[in-house]
């Protein structure tokens, strides 16, 4: 009889050491002191490893905004452009992180009602290194904020992109403050907050969204094209060209976008575990099948694959598996990568081109668009068998049989968009009222870096 | 003295440099510059649109030569520069009436 005798050795050695030991003195069983601190033990381990995976997470997804967005936006406007559209992205960083400091916070995760938080958590009072158990058991509270703060200076950012070369920079300082307060926190409170009306777990309309797919890109690119709108198209659009002045600082910030956006989507996870791998398998899935899906409906379209195409497909596919990543399956990951890139290439060729209106840099297109259909997937795509979001044993999505789902989806979306619209019409009403929005033609045509910041992006002569 | 200027292919510089060279022909002054004459530009795509690009990347030569070495000057250009295609670019003549040595205050063709 063949044995598999290497184990039986090794343990061997190790034993017959202990077991000739025993015989001088008993070995007793654990006190209930012992066992205590080992169950403590345990824990802490567990939670020092998600709050590792999660500070980093936090890092990926500010290096999205900082400087992923800042390259990707900055490259695609015009050279005189470059310094303040970046700008643009880093104010948020500055601005958001005060903001959410003093209410932001306490207005998405407090305790509220079904539509906003409360004040309990002003200047971030009672949010400690103790966990929360509302939202993240195993984690210091303070991680999960500084998680959730990332996302609040993300989505604001991302507007940028619509108005790009032509507002304000105190007007949109003064816009996107409010807006992050007025418009994003309360949207974060309904989809993730303790008794928001679209919360997975109790809410009035569950609606499923892993990472942000309504609350970050939904709001953000409904909000930006009602901008563009608002304010109106740059001069010379359509008919000058405006080719992005440097594609090579776009590409960096894409693919900064597609790193950090593991720590967006797995981060979500709010753990280590294996949910967090399904997270970040799907999100890499979508977005290498989103910038096939638009690279080749562009070579059919157009005749020849752009890398501008390549890469906002990747974008456009991170976007739709957003909400979806911590529900799927991988290959429903990749199918609806698929779906989104072919989408948002269809909304950015022919829907823009036909509708025209000036959305400057997509943000619309890729982050509306693909938000919206990615919240739908994923209530087609979601299955217990991945995330038993609603309880062990009940349906997730319409995989399972619950397609109801699908219509807590839609409902989810139209929330969002009726927010985002309501919310940023008012507020530019206001501030353009205030301020004044757009900047004047003379400082148009000079550009946005000499009339707004009295700096040149580039000093080619020095 | 003639100021002879050369609009040229970026690809042709070189050659024509080496030409000048050899023509005995050693200062020059070259200049970046972007322009069209028949040629047509290229077309690139930006989100789906075509649109053509007809300010095209130019090269331009300026020398100042005393009289007796224009021909060689010319030829020197037209033998590096040609490829018999639209685009390989024109060369212009013009008088020049002073030219001075910022050093030593030299004038004339001894200047050049």
């Amino acid at each position: 009889m063949r044995c598999d005798c290497k184990p039986l050795f090794f343990s061997a050695v190790f034993v017959l050491p202990v077991a000739a030991q025993a015989q001088t003195s008993t070995p007793l069983p654990p006190t209930q002191a012992q066992f205590a601190a080992l169950q403590q033990a345990v824990q802490n381990a567990q939670s020092n490893a998600d709050n590792a995976w999660m500070l980093v997470s936090a890092a990926l997804v500010l290096l999205m905004t900082g400087p992923g967005l800042a390259l990707f936006y900055g490259g695609l406007v015009r050279r005189k452009n470059i310094l303040a559209t970046m700008m643009q992205s880093f104010a948020m960083m500055g601005l958001v992180t005060i903001l959410w400091a003093v209410a932001g916070y306490s207005l998405a995760f407090g305790h509220g009602n079904a539509f906003i938080g409360g004040f309990e958590h002003l200047f971030l009072r009672g949010v400690g290194l103790a966990p929360n158990p509302d939202y993240a058991a195993t984690i210091p509270e303070q991680t999960y904020m500084v998680y959730q703060l990332m996302f609040a200076i993300i989505t604001p950012a991302l507007i940028t992109g619509a108005f790009a070369e032509r507002m304000k920079f105190s007007a949109m300082a003064v816009f996107l403050s409010l807006w992050s307060l007025l418009v994003y926190s309360p949207m974060a409170h309904m989809v993730w907050g303790v008794g928001g009306l679209l919360n997975a777990n109790a809410g009035h309309i569950p609606s499923l969204d892993f990472a942000g797919g309504t609350v970050v890109h939904i709001t953000s690119g409904v909000s930006a094209l009602i901008t563009a709108l608002y304010l109106g198209k740059r001069i010379g659009y359509p008919h000058t060209a405006m080719p992005p002045h440097s594609m090579v600082l776009s590409f960096i910030g894409a693919c900064l976008l597609w790193v950090g956006w593991f720590g967006f989507n797995a981060g979500s996870a709010l753990g280590s575990g294996p949910l967090a791998t399904s997270a970040f398998v799907n999100t890499h899935f979508a977005a290498a099948a989103a910038a096939l899906g638009w690279t080749v409906a562009e070579w059919i379209h157009n005749g020849k694959p752009t890398a501008l195409g390549a890469i906002s497909g990747a974008v456009a596919g991170l976007v739709a598996i957003t909400p979806a990543s911590g529900f799927v399956q991988p290959f429903s990951a990749l199918l609806i990568g698929a779906i989104a890139g072919v989408f948002c290439s269809f909304m950015v060729f022919e829907v823009k081109s036909r509708l025209g209106y000036d959305d400057s840099l997509d943000a619309f297109g890729v982050h509306g668009a693909g938000g919206t259909i990615g919240a739908l997937l994923t209530g087609l795509f979601a299955t217990s068998a991945i995330n038993a979001a609603f309880g062990k044993g009940m349906p997730t999505g319409a995989m399972d049989g619950h397609w109801g789902q699908v219509l807590n989806q839609a409902a989810g979306i139209g929330v969002s968009w009726v927010l985002s619209i309501v919310g940023t019409l008012v507020l530019l009403f206001v501030v353009d009222k205030i301020i004044g929005l757009r900047v004047s033609t003379e400082d148009e045509h000079e550009g946005l870096d000499l009339s707004q910041h009295g700096e040149e992006g580039y000093d080619l002569n020095s | 003295m003639l100021k002879i200027e050369a609009v040229l292919q970026p690809s042709k510089l070189d050659a024509v440099k080496d030409a000048l060279l050899e023509a005995g022909i050693e200062g020059m002054t070259i200049l970046e510059a972007r322009g069209h004459g028949r040629q047509k530009g290229h077309t690139e795509f930006y989100r789906g649109r075509e649109y053509t690009v007809d300010l095209l990347p130019k090269v331009k030569i300026e020398l100042v030569v005393t009289d007796d070495r224009k021909e060689s000057a010319i030829q020197a250009i037209i033998s590096a520069a040609r490829t018999g295609r639209i685009g390989d670019g024109k060369i212009f003549v013009s008088r020049i009436e002073e030219a001075i040595r910022i050093r030593n205050d030299e004038r004339g063709e001894s200047a050049l």
